[in-house]
């Protein structure tokens, strides 16, 4: 038996390690409870207040209205369809130029340049700089640049290159996560065999990375869903629904900060849209976890 | 057909939807132009932005082949863009100053400033050298000035704000002496900072603070050289601290412009005003 | 196409996106630099330390451009906040590794993962509402120091426990698996052979999530106070680079906005010097085993 005062040790590292996910989880929980209460009271309806069938059905078409209407009241009323759109465009704008960017650099940093190539750790290092850019200065950037320099005003296309630039070093990581769990064995035969370097990326390592890669891409979206103060300076206010990519559009956390801070008794819609936005989220988060454990190999240690 | 040749196609397919999917988009945009369509873009305060944007709303119904874009940028950027012709219309929360009196300006709204404590402050009143001697850092607790013995949190707006220009020069306090606790952006922020601690005291827009405290939200409005702070006080004039809600353009307006401006004035869109919680013109 | 031209042009291709990449950082330091130099010119490095106090103005020769106040903000909260975070990111990360049963280690980290995503106006909402009143009842005024290290705290723990948990999944497994057969306790192969052979991944983590800590604008301008003065204790308000830029932007102009993309530019020099020092700690190995 250890002596007495490394068993005490030993008990007393254990508890640190379970108590802090209980600190966490505790923290987290309250946020998520608050929200998910401040949020569900305003989608029920006010005149009800057993909880029937009738007020569930009512509450169920209130959510549906809320999702597809257009906010009216400066948004304490109607909903947040308008936004919901603005927001998806300037993800769609977003991932389509941070995809073939980070999957290009990622492909090169793993399969075409050496660990110790100069041009390869000079771009890993712009790539981490570039992921510790403060948001506040992305949004400045992003609209002296693509507002201003390239003209686009405010605008979602200006607002989903701004967010590219931001989630581009997650896509990355991940892309190169997902080129990693390719076995080694598979880039040794395919050289015995003569294959030619691209043929060996494109066609055997690509596809087996593919999983890994759209999960960084379903995290990259997360990461650029949560962004507002780059979005408040380049895709702009305005709550209409978009007819083009040149137009402004509203992101949904730039209405979530607008209708919290600016507007008398946005605090309930506010909390609603941080609903919907986090129910997004666990969907999103929940496809990506699905495609990683269906098709890339455990990685876990137990 | 081999798998990765399949995915490739697939992969071609999304990215051709995709592309498809913009230029029809973008593409409708050309075809209303082509209609004409006339934008209006509005930038400034984001205490009129609200206001301006529901304006433009009902402005748009009524002129089908008008757009009304309102962005915010603080009502110095509204003045700055205005001069510079990337706005037709600057949204600016105060009077305008000396430098700025070459611009063409139209008043929509009023609103007033109130100060506002904690629900549960006994205290009813203060004269104006109290709040002087509060707001400078002479006074401390709120036994100083006739309350109970608790600490009093000072609740300042940030520098450049329209509210804080307008309490400084009724108040005759240089901004630059304010001792202050906690230093608030936005008119909610500073509701929902008093409405935090029970022995803090700040100032916001007199709408936003009834609108909060008839929704339940434990603040109280404090008068002001003895006049009850309500919208209706405002409207009549003698509550001494206001500020008008302005719209400038740089030149004279013409066309769309006027027609916008005049349709903000008019006493089509005091519902519009009252309802988010400002004063409309009478 | 020959396999080997093939491979030159895929190769060129995939340089130049990489290039753009690399650009683009040294795009957003130009730009920083050009917008803040009147700040350089006109108000000068040595008034950023020596002046009374934080009231610019847009005339240099009328303002006062201390910075000091505001740095101590950015430092002390970000320092704060990965005092907090780090500990509490490594040791969920080995929670999830070593000690959780498989369904509750999944449960925990996709709660991390959904952490990872909720925006910054929600933390700073839930903390402006629910935090700063309770730290208001302990000791006034509420916003503080410390609801801004709580709130970063919260928002930059998902770096460090997403990235120390691939750090620790990277280990060897022979590492473990000698360790088992040596009969060493669960706590004494976390301490002695997985935190240190994980170390310069956990390292990584931990300074990609200062950086983080650093840039965070809009939750800290809503919790921290927001007023210009070397904190002295806890309690008292704080103001960080990241707020003041947002705070003043709007209306700054000439000397006052370039003295605020000086703002910008420390923060940017700053997260390149500690990402060029994580750099040093890192071996990274690029293809796994067979």
């Amino acid at each position: 038996m250890p002596p007495r005062s490394i068993r005490w040790k030993s008990r007393a590292f254990d508890a640190a390690i379970l108590v802090a996910p209980v600190i966490v989880s505790g923290f987290f929980l309250w946020l998520l409870a608050d929200l998910l209460f401040q949020g569900s009271v305003y989608f029920w309806p006010s005149d009800s207040s057993a909880i029937q069938l009738s007020a569930i059905v009512d509450m169920l078409q209130h959510i549906v209205m809320f999702l597809t209407a257009e906010p009216e009241k400066a948004g304490r009323e109607g909903g947040v369809g308008p936004i919901l759109v603005s927001t998806g465009l300037i993800l769609a704008v977003c991932m389509s130029v941070a995809l073939p960017l980070g999957l290009g650099t990622a492909m090169l940093l793993s399969e075409f340049v050496s660990e110790a190539s100069r041009f390869g750790r000079a771009v890993r290092r712009s790539l981490d700089i570039l992921a510790g850019v403060p948001s506040i200065v992305f949004g400045l950037f992003g609209n002296a640049f693509f507002c201003q320099w390239l003209g686009l005003q405010f605008s979602i296309l200006a607002g989903g290159l701004t967010l590219a630039c931001m989630v581009l070093p997650l896509l990355v990581r991940a892309a190169e996560e997902g080129f990693r769990a390719v076995p080694q064995s598979q880039r040794h035969t395919a050289a015995a065999l003569g294959f030619s370097r691209s043929s060996l990326v494109l066609r055997i390592i690509l596809p087996q990375a593919a999983p890994g890669i759209l999960a960084g891409l379903i995290l990259g979206i997360g990461r650029a869903l949560a962004e507002t103060a780059a979005l408040i300076f380049t895709s702009g206010y305005v709550d209409r629904m978009p007819q083009s990519l040149l137009d402004s559009g509203r992101a949904i956390s730039v209405h979530i900060y607008d209708l919290s801070m600016n507007v008398p008794g946005g605090n309930s819609p506010a909390y609603a849209s941080a609903l919907v936005l986090v129910v997004l989220l666990v969907v999103l988060n929940f496809a990506a976890w699905w495609l990683v454990s269906r098709f890339l190999p455990r990685r876990s240690l137990s | 057909m081999s798998q990765q040749l399949m995915k490739f196609h697939l992969l071609l397919a999304v990215l051709l939807l995709w592309l498809v999917a913009g230029c029809g988009l973008s593409g409708s945009g050309q075809s209303d132009s082509d209609a004409e369509t006339t934008r209006i873009t509005l930038t400034g305060s984001s205490t009129i932005a609200p206001l301006a944007n529901e304006i433009g709303k009902r402005f748009e119904a009524q002129h089908p082949h008008v757009r009304v874009d309102v962005q915010t940028g603080g009502s110095s950027r509204g003045v700055a863009d205005v001069r510079r012709g990337l706005a037709s219309i600057g949204m600016v929360s105060r009077e305008l100053a000396e430098r700025e009196s070459d611009l063409q300006n139209f008043t929509i709204a009023r609103d007033g400033v109130c100060l506002i404590v904690h629900e549960s402050n006994p205290i009813e009143s203060l004269t104006d050298e109290q709040v002087v001697a509060i707001y400078s850092g002479q006074a401390d607790n709120w036994q100083d000035v006739g309350g109970s013995d608790a600490a009093i949190t000072v609740v300042n707006k940030a520098e450049g704000r329209s509210t804080l220009e307008l309490f400084c020069s009724y108040f005759k306090l240089d901004s630059k002496t304010i001792q202050a606790d906690v230093v608030i952006g936005d008119n909610e922020q500073g509701i929902k900072t008093v409405a935090g601690n029970p022995g803090s005291i700040g100032y916001v827009s007199i709408g936003s603070a009834e609108f909060n405290r008839e929704h339940g939200v434990p603040i109280k409005l404090l008068p002001i050289a003895g006049i009850a702070p309500s919208q209706a006080r405002v409207a009549d004039g003698s509550f001494p601290l206001a500020r008008p809600l302005n719209l400038v353009t740089r030149e004279t307006p013409t066309g769309v412009v006027q027609q916008f401006i005049e349709f903000a004035q008019s006493a089509e869109v005091h519902d519009l005003v009252e309802e988010l919680s400002f004063v409309p013109l009478q | 196409m020959s396999p080997s031209s093939k491979d030159r042009l895929l190769t060129t291709l995939l340089q130049a996106l990489a290039a753009v990449v690399g650009l683009l950082v040294l795009l957003i330091f130009a730009f920083l630099i050009r917008e803040s130099t009147p700040a350089m010119t006109q108000v000068g490095l040595s008034r950023f330390v020596a002046d009374e106090s934080w009231h610019p103005s847009a005339d240099a020769a009328h303002g006062s451009f201390n910075l000091l106040p505001i740095l101590a903000g950015t430092l002390l909260t970000s320092a704060g906040a990965i005092l907090v975070a780090a500990p509490l990111g490594i040791f969920s990360a080995v929670f999830c590794q070593l000690y959780a049963p498989p369904s509750l280690g999944w449960l925990y980290r996709r709660m991390i993962e959904l952490m990872a995503g909720v925006p910054s106006v929600v933390y700073g909402l839930w903390g402006l509402v629910v935090l700063v009143p309770w730290i208001a009842a302990l000791h006034p005024p509420g916003p503080s120091l410390l609801a801004g290290i709580m709130i970063l705290a919260l928002m930059i723990l998902p770096t460090v426990a997403l990235l120390a948990d691939a750090a620790l999944a990277s280990v060897p497994r022979e590492y473990l698996q000698g360790a088992a057969a040596l009969g060493l306790s669960r706590n004494t192969t976390t301490c002695q052979i997985l935190l240190p052979a994980a170390r310069s991944g956990l390292v990584t983590a931990v300074i990609l999530a200062l950086v983080r800590a650093i840039g965070e604008t809009m939750a800290v301008l809503m919790v921290c106070g927001n007023v210009v003065r070397m904190p002295a204790s806890l309690f008292d308000p704080v103001r960080t680079l990241t707020s003041t830029i947002a705070l003043e932007m709007g209306y700054a102009r000439d000397d006052h906005r370039a003295a605020l993309f000086a703002c910008g530019l420390v923060l940017l020099v700053a997260v390149a010097v500690l990402i060029v020092f994580a750099e040093l700690f890192s071996r990274r190995k690029t293809h796994a085993a067979a």
